[in-house]
């Protein structure tokens, strides 16, 4: 635990900033960087997407999108969005923001090692994006980045933006180990006496799983990467058949990685659309436990579906058979945790608020993306769908409401405690309405053209006349407008951000009348972050209690005269440890 | 389904498309049912002046059966349609049947070439036919066809016969097709290859027993063609 808050050790001015080891600030410095990228992201897929709509037309603040430019834009954006906007808005700037003050303490277990992770992503950031203006240009082999096509200039024509691109996720995967570490430190070792393991709310468990997830994931493709890195640059043989390498090996190693990952972005979103169902519905979490362990028992599972993104990439097909099994095994866990967040809301007192609209909105669309994804996992029809806009528009009705939903839900319910101040309701409510719409807009219709065989990463279809349909073109160009649509609708979002930051009302410290710590601190919390450090004594959602004057009933209030009520919560039983540093373990 | 955007032209076309209909059907019941649920429960438990919200844990069973039945029809229907996927997948995938011939399939940075076996029905004999970014094939014939890559991976796609497959480079990779539907269809590479991933086209052209047979008799013994032709595997330049 860090007790280095002595203020007489603070930079001042910018550097204050820049060099903070504050949690707060390494998340805010995360979450500024993840919306930046996600402009950048928000960008590419504005350019590709006019040149899909209008093939071979200039595009304004572009130009004409030629084909290398176009297979560049869509492996920038994938990769933008995934490891660039997801992972440190999802993972990084809410698990730094919430875990110190959500188990109650005042600061990350290793606050430089925290600062060293921020670094060393900030520089995989800038690096990416440098590789925009080399020679040849950004990467452009997709952000699966295949073999042959990666390793080999010859074969992609961008070599210095291929190895950047490759040394750039590398570099991310080296900040978010770092940041594992200690979000799953700070949560085992450093929690508020009285908080036992059942008494963490979901989203820290969440960020936790999420952190181990990839942790476990990750080894193999780093192993992977290094080779391809070998490949590119020294001229190995790893992936090159022609010297008895192989590329579908780099297929499993990036795939054993990539499917987690999915999970690794998926879990802390679900975390984020607990907490704020709980507190905007009044309800304590239905099967609180059976949340951790579908968590822990989905993780465990996808480390065993990863084939199912090769079923048609020349692997022994009777593997697909496993495969198969293993995926719609896991649909499972996860159809469970949808079953259990859509059941907390019987008997709620649900207010419709901007974040719980939000956190609503990812239960809606996330089912798209949940049932999408069967025909995908069923060997047989994956053969037609395999690499369609059908399996774009389905990723994108699961990773849309992952980075951005459950965001903008995180984003809204926190904003009071990271910045003293409410956002406005009704720009809040404008934004919603517009992005939720224009999303479905957009999905929509690939859902069709991809049933309709259209394949992705085409940049023009003239050349193909079963594709070159004005039907299809048509809601190419729908989805285009959709996109518009919704890029305009985030201008009321920075607005309302923007303006909040100093002119909305001030909130103080528990405008929700929430029950997890963070709302016992002061908003925005100061260095250090409780004026006294808490103790807990009751499980997290403690909502709606019967016989009791209000519907919300703190974790850290004691409980009466001491020891005479019964512990409730998800904990359960007994009475409430007190003065142990860390909770024991039962 | 399927077929209201892209004909079935080959045997299996049908039984994949049937396979996405029973998918469709399932995942779309329960996807009605889950949002319907979920919306009203929104409607229904919207805040109002005066009633708190009820104390619900979910922790004992009688609570509990709301999320572990639906999770056990779940199973059911999992394993309805993992059946039904895997025997759509071994027939297209894993049990080849026997095939009346063998065509070649050689991919490369931007372009496809095609060796069709010629008018003696065997590959590698000196009436092969080569062609680039056409394939010929018979109806109702039923086809081996022997997947190469040049260089770097690309997938041999044509959705009319709802068949794909990736070609590997250093590897042959087999697999087979029976078209029945006369007509010119799209072959689509769906692995991205590079640059001109977007540009590589090319067509299968299913014809009719006579008209095939007529083709073969136009092209089967060209002599130039005929010359070049026993490269296994390294395909014919363009
Ligand atoms: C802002 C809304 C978004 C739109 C309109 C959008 C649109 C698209 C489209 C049309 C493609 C396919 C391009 C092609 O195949 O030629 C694509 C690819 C992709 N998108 Fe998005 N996207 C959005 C947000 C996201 C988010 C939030 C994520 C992930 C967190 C994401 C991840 C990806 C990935 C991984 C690919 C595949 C890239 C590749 O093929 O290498 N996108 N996107
Ligand atoms: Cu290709
Ligand atoms: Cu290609």
């Amino acid at each position: 635990m860090s007790h280095e808050h002595a203020a007489a050790h603070e930079p001042s001015g910018l550097l204050k900033y820049v060099w903070s080891t504050d949690h707060k600030m390494i998340a805010f410095q995360y979450l500024f960087t993840g919306m930046a990228m996600a402009l950048i992201g928000g960008f590419t897929v504005y350019v590709f997407r006019m040149q899909l709509a209008f093939p071979g037309e200039a595009v304004p603040l572009f130009g004409r999108v030629s084909a290398s430019s176009y297979n560049a834009l869509v492996t920038s954006h994938g990769s933008i969005m995934i490891f660039w906007v997801a992972m440190p808005v999802l993972i990084a700037a809410f698990g730094n923001y919430l875990i110190p003050l959500m188990v109650g303490c005042d600061d990350m277990a290793f606050p430089k090692v925290n600062r060293l992770s921020f670094q060393i992503f900030f520089l995989s950031a800038v690096l990416l994006t440098a590789s925009f203006f080399v020679p040849g240009g950004a990467f452009g082999g997709a952000w699966t980045a295949y073999p042959p096509l990666s390793t080999s200039g010859v074969y992609n024509q961008t070599p210095i933006g291929a190895t950047m691109w490759l040394v750039a996720v590398a570099l991310e995967f080296v900040a978010f180990l770092l940041g594992g570490i200690n979000f799953i430190t700070t949560t085992m070792n450093s929690r508020a006496p009285g908080m036992r393991m059942f008494d963490i709310p979901i989203v820290v468990w969440m960020i936790v799983i999420a952190s181990v997830l990839f942790m476990a994931s990750v080894g193999p493709l780093v192993a992977g990467a290094v080779m391809l890195l070998f490949d590119q640059v020294i001229g190995t043989g790893f992936y090159d058949p022609a010297r008895g390498g192989d590329p579908v090996l780099w297929q499993h190693l990036f795939w054993f990685f990539g499917h987690p990952e999915v999970y690794v972005v998926l879990l802390p979103a679900m975390g984020i659309v607990a907490e704020v169902m709980a507190v905007h519905a009044r309800k304590r979490l239905f099967a609180y436990r059976t949340i951790v362990y579908t968590a822990v028992a989905t993780s465990i599972i996808s480390f065993f579906v990863w084939a199912h993104h090769q079923f048609v990439a020349g692997i022994d097909p009777r593997m697909a058979s496993l495969f198969s099994v293993t995926t719609l095994i896991i649909s499972i866990p996860v159809a469970e945790m949808v079953f259990v967040y859509i059941a907390t809301l019987y008997g709620g007192a649900i207010s419709l608020t901007t974040p719980m609209l939000w956190a609503l909105a990812f239960l809606v669309e996330f089912l798209w993306g949940g049932v999408t994804g069967i025909f995908l996992g069923a060997a047989g029809s994956d053969i037609y769908f395999h690499d369609t806009y059908f399996v774009t528009a389905h990723f994108h009705y699961t990773f849309f409401p992952i980075a951005f939903i459950a965001g903008f839900a995180g984003i809204t319910h926190w904003f009071p405690k990271m910045f003293g101040r409410m956002m406005d309701e009704r720009l809040g409510k404008i934004h919603f309405w517009g992005t939720i719409i224009s999303f479905n807009l957009i999905f929509l219709p690939l859902f069709i053209t991809g049933a309709a065989g259209d394949h992705r990463r085409i940049f023009d279809y003239s050349g193909f006349p079963d594709l070159n349909l004005p039907y299809l073109q048509n809601l190419r160009i729908m989805a285009t407008y959709a996109l518009l649509a919704m890029i305009a609708f985030q201008v009321v979002f920075f607005y309302n951000f923007a303006r909040s930051l100093r002119g909305g009302a001030v909130a103080g410290a528990n405008p929700w009348k929430a029950t997890t710590l963070e709302w016992l601190a002061a908003s925005p919390p100061p260095h250090g972050n409780f004026p006294v450090m808490p103790t807990v004594y009751r499980g997290p959602y403690e909502y709606g209690v019967p016989d009791r004057a209000d519907d919300f009933w703190p974790q850290y209030e004691p409980a009466g005269p001491a020891g005479q009520e019964p512990r409730l919560g998800a904990a359960g039983h007994g009475p409430a440890p007190s003065g142990a540093m860390a909770a024991p373990e039962r | 389904m399927i077929s209201w955007f892209v004909p079935q032209a080959s045997t299996f076309a049908a039984d994949v498309d049937s396979l996405i209909f029973l998918i469709l059907v399932i995942v779309g019941a329960w996807f009605l049912l889950a949002e319907a649920v979920l919306f009203w429960l929104i409607l229904r438990f919207r805040k109002r002046e005066g009633v708190r919200s009820k104390y619900v844990t979910g922790d004992v069973k009688s609570e509990k059966r709301w999320v572990s039945y639906p999770h056990y029809a779940v199973l059911v229907f999992d394993v309805v349609i993992v059946v039904a996927a895997l025997r759509v997948w071994n027939d297209v995938k894993v049990t080849d049947p026997v095939p009346e011939e063998t065509v070649r399939v050689v991919s490369q940075q931007w372009a496809w070439t095609f060796v069709h076996a010629g008018p003696d029905g065997r590959l590698d004999t000196a009436d092969d036919i080569k062609t680039v970014d056409d394939l010929y094939v018979q109806q109702n014939r039923t086809y081996r066809f022997e997947l190469h890559s040049k260089d770097v991976l690309h997938s041999f796609s044509v959705p009319a016969f709802r068949l794909k497959q990736d070609a590997v480079p250093g590897r042959m990779i087999a697999g087979w097709f029976k078209p029945t539907l006369a007509g010119d269809f799209d072959i689509q590479c769906a692995e991205i290859c590079g640059i001109g991933h977007g540009l590589m086209p090319a067509r299968i052209h299913v014809q009719t027993a006579t008209a095939h047979q007529e083709w073969l008799r136009e092209h089967g013994v060209m002599p130039a063609l005929a010359a070049n032709t026993g490269a296994a595997g390294q395909g014919g330049a363009r």
